[in-house]
């Protein structure tokens, strides 16, 4: 990959948007900053692989796998020592920490079910701990009483005995967590969550879309709290230092690359991310805080926590805090390389009259840089803080902007839009490189493209799985010889064998009824469907035995025959088995097929 | 003197001049396992290449099976699409007739749906004559009510041929065709095949000029 392609995509600016135009200067200031990111992490990594760089072409993902390669920015082995932290340093990392998040979620819930509790009834969440229930999340009132998290219920109950306890929902919290997070990519493409209970986000070059740092945060922090949920926002040039900072530090804390030792030095060590166990030993040590494990020397903490586990070693946790040693945010998929969004000035119900301009502005990008799209994806983000989206696929890649709005036609009502979205992304899911070609001098009838964009119209209507090509495979059971690809597929060239076969299949063959001379020969008559058919000629048999590497054991062979009945109309028949083949009974006979 | 003449007879002797080469054809048969109806509108259909978009619903596909293509003439390239209304096989065939790279549209209906009335026939064969691609509409178990289809057949088996390497088993497949509505032809019956050189049309019978004929066959 070249340097540009692992360029996170920035919030495209819809023409139409409500919001005044970024600051020139901290638009400078941004790009600024991406590009010393970019720069920093692309030394790193050529110096820890030089060969492997050109390994991985740009162009091709197949339909429906849309690119799993996890994020490249180059995850330094963990025991580098030597210094790259004023590169480092230049990425912008926003960490939200949602202190209450299970219980807000609960109290959403029970208000929507009339049945909130009031604020004064301590309440508790519960979920099984070791030695019976134990606190998993409270609210205010319970926690005045002195209730705190991870303490027994029973004892929290003698503590305070008008208690109410409600099961926690871990599961679910997780899930609306996951769903928070990508309702999160509406400031930046690159999100993650981070614990329990917080969010990651790449923010570098995305913070001028919102008129700079201190307004994004508060932007974010506003959101969140119309959507219920208490926030600790923090931006910091790494990641351990936002997580400290959104955990420990002020409101909306916004940390430069340039007083981050000052800032690390006065925070607790508890801001390192260290379990129980760690901390109370670095406590015992005599060190309180951050500026406290900075002064000891490097070897002496080293060997000390040798044997301990890389996630619970100090120095290790020191290191990312500071920036001398990578950790980039591992988002579950990579952001598109091409995307475009439109921000509404308040929140509608309906896409569709939007689509048109974002699907002109995202070919326009497209076309710039010679790619053309297998799989797009509408996005809208709602306002209670769902994301839905609707995605099509494409047999051919394409570019062509009518083409790919009439697509979505249909599917636009099936986005829930429930009480409306005020943000519209469009992106590229799975691109290709698409170069401009011309097969003929006159301009028309570009080969293939019409097809193509046929397929595409009924994939996207009745579904891919209905639109299907057949493809050869080497077996002789005559279902298995030719198999149904989705036509979104390339075609394969198929073959046909010389034997006289059917013209039509049955999805399963029907059993018959039959009277016979001998049991190993031809059928004499054979009633099917309630209509008795007499055999007035017949061509066969033709064995076919079964597949003994697929087939269960004990699977029959089959007796083909083809059959011309009184009334001329010609069927294939089949007998399962032989008699005395050891593998059942009487052989049964089935219809599979209907000749010309 | 010049004589009057009907608009039947306009229309044949503006067939003479004017060579419509697609068009929508509607094939009924009385057997609705009977495989003659599906093999002479795919033998008509000469794709060169070019592949076929196959539109069944999901009846036709339950009760008469899906398409094998080993038994399918001349290594026809399909496009099967899976529907299970009728309004979805018309707009399916009307997005293939839309599309000039394909070389034919084959769709199977079971039964008389309302869907399929004489302006949805009559949108079918107009997008198929403007576009070239031709159609074919198999009726299983259908009436020949009103419709917009310039050619109607009525198709059944015939005893085969006699296998010259064997007494005992069918040869080449015989059909019976009739041809009982035709925009620009004359209607007729015939026995036909269809071998490498293409389909043969015989022993014919012009239903207007002999109509005891046809009776007596």
């Amino acid at each position: 990959m070249t340097l540009k392609d692992t360029l996170p995509v920035l919030a495209f600016p819809h023409p139409a948007k409500p919001r005044k135009h970024a600051d020139p200067d901290q638009l400078a200031k941004a790009i600024a900053a991406l590009r010393g990111a970019l720069e920093s992490e692309t030394r790193r990594a050529t110096a820890d692989t030089p060969a492997q760089e050109e390994a991985t072409p740009e162009s091709f993902s197949p339909v429906g796998t849309p690119p799993t390669a996890p994020y490249k920015v180059n995850a330094a082995p963990l025991t580098r020592v030597e210094d790259t932290r004023t590169d480092a340093l230049t990425r912008r990392i926003t960490a939200i920490h949602l202190p209450h998040f299970a219980m807000e979620r609960w109290l959403r819930w029970s208000t929507q079910h009339s049945q909130r509790p009031p604020e004064d009834l301590p309440l508790v969440l519960a979920t099984e701990g070791t030695h019976g229930p134990i606190v998993y999340a409270s609210n205010r009132a319970a926690e005045v009483e002195g209730v705190h998290i991870g303490a027994r219920i029973v004892d929290m109950r003698a503590l305070c005995p008008n208690l109410r306890i409600e099961y926690a929902d871990v599961g679910g919290d997780q899930a609306a967590l996951a769903r928070l997070m990508l309702w999160m990519r509406r400031w930046c493409p690159w999100t993650a969550t981070d614990g329990a209970a917080g969010l990651v986000l790449d923010t570098t070059g995305c913070d001028h879309l919102f008129g700079g740092e201190a307004a994004m945060l508060r932007d974010m922090e506003e959101r969140l709290a119309g959507l219920g949920l208490s926030a600790n926002l923090a931006t910091a040039p790494t990641h351990g230092a936002a997580w400290a900072l959104s955990h420990m530090g002020g409101v909306r804390e916004i940390c430069t690359a340039a007083n981050l030792i000052p800032r690390m030095n006065a925070l607790p060590v508890r801001s390192l991310r260290l379990d129980g166990g760690t901390i109370q030993l670095l406590h015992r040590l005599g060190l309180k805080t951050v500026g406290d494990l900075i002064a000891v020397p490097r070897i002496s903490l080293a060997r000390r926590f040798s044997r301990a586990a890389l996630a619970q070693n100090p120095l290790i946790r020191l290191d990312q805090i500071l920036g001398q040693l990578a950790e980039p945010i591992s988002a579950s998929e990579e952001p598109p390389r091409f995307s475009v969004q439109a921000n509404l000035p308040e929140a509608v119900q309906d896409p569709t009259a939007h689509l048109p301009a974002l699907c002109e502005a995202l070919c326009a990008q497209m076309a710039k840089s010679g790619f053309g799209t297998r799989r797009i994806c509408v996005t809208v983000f709602r306002t209670d803080g769902e994301v839905r989206e609707i995605s099509v696929a494409t047999a051919q890649a394409s570019r062509d902007a009518d083409h790919l709005l009439k697509l979505f036609d249909d599917k636009l009502e099936k986005i829930d839009p429930g009480f409306g979205f005020d943000l519209i992304t469009l992106a590229a899911t799975v691109i290709e490189k698409l170069n401009l070609h011309q097969s003929r001098l006159d301009g028309e009838g570009e080969t293939g493209a019409a097809l193509a964009q046929m397929i595409d119209r009924l994939s996207a209507r009745l579904g891919a799985k209905t639109i299907t090509r057949p493809r050869s495979h080497p077996s002789h059971i005559p279902e298995r010889a030719e198999i149904w690809a989705t036509a979104l597929h390339a075609p394969a060239p198929i073959k046909s064998p010389a034997i006289k076969r059917p013209i039509k299949l049955f999805d399963h063959p029907e059993e018959v009824r039959v009277l016979y001379a001998v049991p190993e020969g031809p059928p004499a008559q054979f009633v099917w469907r309630k209509i008795t058919h007499r055999v007035v000629r017949f061509e066969g048999p033709e064995r076919i035995a079964p597949e003994w590497w697929r087939d269960m054991p004990g699977t029959r062979l089959r007796d083909y025959y083809n059959v011309e009945s009184q009334t001329a109309r010609r069927f294939w028949l089949y007998r399962e088995g032989v008699l005395g083949d050891a593998r059942g009974n009487t052989p049964r006979w089935f219809v599979h097929g209907v000749f010309a | 003197m010049t004589t009057l003449k009907s608009t039947t007879q306009r229309l044949r002797a503006r067939a003479k001049t004017v060579a419509i080469e697609a068009t929508l054809a509607e094939v009924f048969s009385d057997h609705t396992s009977d495989g003659a109806s599906i093999a002479f509108a795919a033998a008509h259909l000469n794709a060169g290449g070019k592949p076929v978009l196959w539109v069944q619903d999901r009846l036709s596909r339950k009760e008469t099976g899906r398409p094998y293509l080993a038994g399918l003439p001349n290594a026809m390239q399909l496009i099967h699409v899976d529907v299970s209304n009728a309004r979805d096989l018309l707009w399916a065939m009307e997005e293939g007739l839309r599309c000039p790279e394909l070389g034919g549209v084959i769709g199977e209906v079971w039964g008389d749906p309302a869907m399929l009335d004489f302006t949805a026939t009559k949108r079918l064969a107009l997008r198929s004559e403007a576009h070239n691609v031709p159609a074919w509409l198999i009726r299983h178990a259908g009436h020949p009510n009103l419709s917009a289809a310039r050619l109607r057949w009525r198709v059944g088996s015939l005893p085969a041929m006699n296998n010259p390497y064997d007494a005992h088993a069918p040869g080449q497949p015989l059909w019976r065709a009739e041809l009982f509505r035709a925009r620009w032809r004359t209607p007729g019956e015939w026995v036909v095949h269809h071998d490498r050189d293409g389909l043969h049309f015989d022993h014919g019978i012009d239903r207007q000029t002999a109509p005891l004929q046809r009776e007596a066959l």
